[in-house]
């Protein structure tokens, strides 16, 4: 069975909300639209989105580190929020596993929001269902695109590929490999919901090397021995060695 | 969580309720045994229709809590999965038997239909009663499993949820049984008045077992399992954005510790002191307002009790909203 999913990078992350923004473009006006707003202009604006970009920080001053940490439904592979749903408005794709709200189903109940431990459900105040990220379930089902755009918006926007889009089941697949050679993980694995999506955590990726291997001491075949170069009457050529 | 006023009224009118539903069923019995004297047919009617009318107002104040009320009927597809959806059918249920066993009384269709060893005259009141008793009890379970069912509200998530449930709302209806009987003027004010208080001691356990247990437990996950970095010292600087989300509004009660504190003060006088203190008084006095008046004062109680009980629920999504900036 294929289980799509998110995995997303934290080591190479800069915060930029490039996702944020291209998710809310395509879907306020895509399958899953409207993302409504209250009082986008004023003081306290508020609207719904389907993924946000938080940051934390790590360590105490000057040691610290800073997470950008980009936060969307995790589309569950044992989605707690589905089963409590009294209407069936919500449900998991048998053939993708991507989660759903039916919003013709919905009566904004909101119960499945307080089934879900991560807080990623946001009820809409003007339309009453309760909305969620669909993974962009209208493109990459899309078979109109061409296959690199069949990918979610977010993905598609994210200037340092911190996204990565695939089949978590197909154990060859770029984000099953990243997940295992990486050290993916899942968020709050505690409650065995099986979150679909994963976080790649930072890692430092420095070289072990000496500075005696800079220079080579034996130099066995004399290949660094510079040409003494002639006092005069040098030419372009002759220093093109 | 944020306290909504539509599932307070909800919850503890249709407590109320059934309460009040068992209690006319027990008299029924008891007169049956002939260990209380048998009591006209209209008091149990009218009583059953002051139970279904709480039961309706409860039904209408759930409506204010959906946004789509006018497809409230779907809810009733999802039972074999949902408490909600359970809650759905067993409130119809309870509410249609506590009509018909009204009615059974109010034209007095209680002749025998048939005798079980020559001395237990089954009538159409006892069926109806019985099956009610079924339903009232069905729905009980229901409206707490919604809350005690949710594996990751560690404070709603006992078995006390569902005794609190019960026993808060067969208080309440034995107590507005009581004051029912002093206002008709029979003699069953004693009867109930005394299976409220033993009921309202049961909840006192139950509900300040809940308080202890909430007040000592840690949730199973905490900031570091929920960004996945485990550092000692891990801080949010920014949820994402600046006005408030549904995540911010829905999921924070937003009252200080010192206002919670005088609600549950107030709460434990209202619900379980002062009214078992009026009803021991008018069993003395022999006063026929002093039960209406404990009933109202449990009542007032059991909403603040519900506003606590949202408010002592902390949802495991606040860990990723704790600072805006
Ligand atoms: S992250 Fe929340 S909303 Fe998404 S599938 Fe899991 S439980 Fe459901
Ligand atoms: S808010 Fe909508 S999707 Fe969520 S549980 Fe209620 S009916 Fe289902």
């Amino acid at each position: 069975m294929t289980q799509l999913a998110l995995v997303i990078d934290l080591n190479v992350c800069v915060g930029c909300h490039a996702c944020v923004t291209s998710c809310k473009e395509w879907n306020t006006s895509g399958w899953a639209g409207p993302m409504t707003d209250q009082r986008p202009y004023d003081a306290d604006p508020t609207g719904v989105f389907f993924n946000r970009v938080q940051t934390y920080e790590a360590g105490v001053f000057p040691n610290t580190e800073t997470y950008h940490f980009p936060k969307s439904c995790l589309h569950c592979e044992d989605p707690p929020c589905v089963p409590v749903c009294p209407t069936g408005a919500s449900y998991k794709r048998e053939d993708n596993g991507v989660v759903l709200v039916d919003y013709d189903k919905c009566i904004g109940c909101k119960y499945c929001s307080w089934a879900c431990p991560y807080g990623v459900r946001e009820f809409d105040e003007q339309q009453k269902v309760m909305k969620k990220c669909t993974l962009c379930i209208d493109r990459i089902t899309d078979m109109t695109l061409p296959e690199s755009e069949r990918k979610p918006a977010c993905v598609l926007a994210c200037p340092t590929r911190a996204r990565i889009y695939g089949d978590i089941h197909d154990p060859d697949s770029e984000v099953s490999v990243a997940i295992r050679e990486q050290g993916g993980y899942a968020l709050q694995p505690e409650w065995g919901t099986k979150p679909s999506n994963h976080y790649l955590p930072r890692r430092k990726t420095r070289i072990q090397i000496h500075e005696d291997e800079l220079v080579r001491v034996d130099n066995p075949l004399k290949k660094e021995e510079l040409p003494t170069l002639p006092d005069v009457g040098e030419t372009l050529d002759d220093v093109a060695w | 969580m944020h306290p909504a006023f539509s599932v307070i009224f909800l919850t503890t009118l249709i407590g109320v309720g059934q309460g009040l539903f068992l209690a006319l069923y027990t008299g029924q019995l008891y007169a049956l045994a002939n260990l209380l004297p048998a009591q006209s047919s209209n008091f149990y009617a009218v009583g059953s229709m002051v139970s279904l009318a709480l039961l309706f107002a409860g039904l209408i104040a759930s409506f204010f809590h959906l946004g789509h009320p006018e497809r409230a009927w779907r809810a009733a597809t999802q039972w074999r999965t949902s408490w909600l959806s359970r809650e759905v059918l067993a409130l119809p249920a309870a509410m249609g038997l506590i009509f018909l066993y009204g009615t059974v009384h109010f034209f007095d269709l209680t002749k025998p239909l048939f005798v079980i060893s020559g001395t237990l005259p089954v009538d159409f009141s006892l069926i109806m009663g019985g099956l009610g008793t079924f339903a009232v009890f069905g729905l009980f379970l229901c409206t707490a499993m919604i809350y005690a069912s949710l594996r990751f509200i560690k404070a709603w998530y006992s078995p006390l949820t569902v005794a609190n449930f019960l026993f808060l709302g067969v208080a309440s209806g034995f107590m507005l049984a009581a004051a029912f009987s002093a206002y008709q003027g029979t003699s069953l004010v004693g009867f109930y008045g005394t299976w409220a208080v033993i009921a309202t001691l049961f909840g006192l356990l139950t509900r300040v077992a809940t308080l202890y247990r909430n007040g000592q437990f840690r949730c199973k996950v905490d900031l570091k399992s929920a960004v996945g970095v485990h550092h000692s010292q891990l801080e949010q600087k920014a949820q994402g954005f600046m006005g408030g989300s549904f995540n911010t509004r829905e999921f924070f009660h937003g009252r200080s510790q010192g206002l919670l504190n005088l609600i549950r003060y107030a709460f434990l006088l209202m619900v379980f002191v002062v009214p078992v203190i009026l009803i021991l008084l008018a069993y003395v006095l022999e006063s026929e307002t002093l039960p209406l008046l404990a009933f109202g004062i449990q009542y007032l109680g059991l909403i603040l009790e519900r506003y606590h009980f949202f408010t002592e629920a902390q949802h495991p999504q606040n860990l990723y909203y704790q600072s805006m900036a």
